[in-house]
């Protein structure tokens, strides 16, 4: 499981918790989050994540 | 024209807008020459997170994601960090740089401005009025985290005092984040509540007991007249408010909200009123340049400053598409704000100030625990705003979808 960070405002997507509010169940990867998912803090696409090292 | 079919597109600025209309215009045109000039390093970091980083324990440092040497090099740009515009020539297409001691003259096809925002400081009396810091910029939170770290214990073991001056949105959420860093917090405002300007009352009244909770004490319907050193040296300032209260407090941070930077392009002979004002397609008063992000006053929004991040994407898609030959003309969205207060999460989508309509509480949400959700509707009955907090900001897309723009 891997974490992404939003590059514009640095909210954080981890595949282990998913993100339940959004419809997008924990345990989901990065890979599996639809395309049209934005950032819920800062609305840019899903392109605009990046990897975080944990 | 006079620059010729070489010249750059030339943009000032190293935050975001800067930033992500150099990655969009990149992404749509791979060759066109792109140059960017700073006064800073040129770093790339998340601004949003300055506001939330210190409760989190994230050193600045941690807060670039992109050094500015590899930004250049993904986006293959040129870049001039430390550098300083000291005047543009728009009917030369052509802007002074001062760097290294030296001043040079650099063509541009297409200027671009994104010099950002100062923060407003409001006049304070008083011997210790330069120690009030404000903090819109990573080098400014660089010095608010040395400062913030280097605050003794004091000698009875409770925390150090940090004064907020300023209950909106960064003024909260720096609230939030000194209070559960360990700080004591108090919060100065002028207004009844906190984010007054952004909240329906009962939204407010929530976030407001939701931060007492973390110790917060409030001071509203005053403001800070003085900031003094401490008689006593129970503290290291002592600050008198406009009722005559006396608030002892070791470091003082003023948040009271931004005033666009339109120094360079008013210099330069564009037109200015609160912002460098741009039209639906971004251009300023004069030919071949542009402006967006905080120093801008668009056209697009009824003639509004927008200070969050999601205008400035929505800005720099549309700035890039024009830039890269396509006009595109900028319609903002539904744009809601998430705020960081994380001991009450709110998400605000806020109705255009100029409509006329009335907020009412989703009567479903009347339970504390459960958070609440405020809609804005209009006069012919249509939903143009919304407010949710807690658990319910988990309807942020439902709701959006609900409202119109």
């Amino acid at each position: 499981m891997k974490t992404y960070m939003c590059i514009v405002c640095g909210f954080v997507y981890d595949e282990t918790l998913g993100r339940p509010e959004d419809g997008i169940a924990s345990g989901t990867l990065w890979a599996d989050v639809p395309n049209d998912w934005a950032c819920p803090d800062c609305g840019v696409a899903k392109a605009d994540f990046e990897v975080v090292q944990v | 024209m006079s620059a010729g079919g070489a010249a750059p597109v030339l943009i000032v600025g190293a935050g975001l807008a800067a930033w992500t209309t150099a990655r969009e215009l990149r992404k749509l045109d791979a060759s066109v020459p792109i140059v960017l000039v700073t006064r800073d390093n040129g770093d790339f970091y998340a601004k949003p997170t300055l506001s939330n980083a210190f409760g989190q324990k994230r050193s600045p440092d941690q807060l670039v994601t992109t050094p500015a040497a590899a930004m250049a090099a993904n986006l293959q740009i040129t870049l001039h960090a430390h550098a300083t515009v000291q005047s543009i020539d728009t009917q030369a297409h052509t802007l002074s740089l001062a760097q290294d001691g030296g001043v040079r003259a650099l063509a541009y096809s297409r200027l671009v401005l994104a010099s950002g925002a100062n923060p407003i400081r409001v006049p304070i009396a008083g011997a210790a009025a330069q120690a009030v810091q404000s903090v819109n910029h990573l080098d400014d939170f660089r010095g608010l985290h040395a400062d913030l770290s280097a605050l003794p214990q004091r000698p009875d073991g409770s925390p150090a005092t940090v004064l907020v001056i300023g209950a909106g949105l960064i003024g909260c959420e720096f609230a939030n984040d000194l209070a559960q860093g360990g700080f004591a917090v108090q919060v100065v405002d002028p207004a009844a509540r906190p984010l007054a300007a952004l909240l329906p009352e009962d939204a407010s009244a929530q976030l407001r007991l939701a931060l007492e909770g973390l110790g917060v004490v409030w001071h509203f319907g005053r403001t800070v007249q003085s900031l003094d050193a401490s008689a006593n040296g129970a503290h290291r300032y002592e600050a008198t408010l406009s009722d005559g209260t006396r608030l002892g407090a070791d470091l003082v941070l003023s948040a009271v909200g931004l005033r666009a930077d339109t120094a360079l392009a008013a210099s330069a002979g564009l037109a200015c009123e609160r912002g460098v004002l741009v039209d639906a397609h971004l251009q300023t008063s004069a030919p071949d340049v542009y402006a967006l992000g905080d120093c801008a006053q668009y056209s697009a929004a009824g003639g509004r400053t927008l200070p969050y991040v999601m205008p400035i994407m929505n800005a720099a898609r549309a700035l890039a598409a024009t830039l890269a030959g396509t006009p595109t003309a900028l319609v903002f969205p539904l744009m809601p704000v998430a705020v960081k207060t994380p001991v009450l999460p709110i998400t605000v989508a806020a109705p255009d100030p100029a409509l006329q309509g009335q907020w009412t509480q989703d009567p479903a949400t009347s339970d504390v625990h459960e958070g609440g959700a405020w809609r804005f509707v209009d006069a012919a009955g249509v939903q143009r705003g919304f407010v949710l907090t807690g658990k319910q900001t988990a309807k942020r897309m439902e709701w959006s979808k609900a409202t119109l723009a």
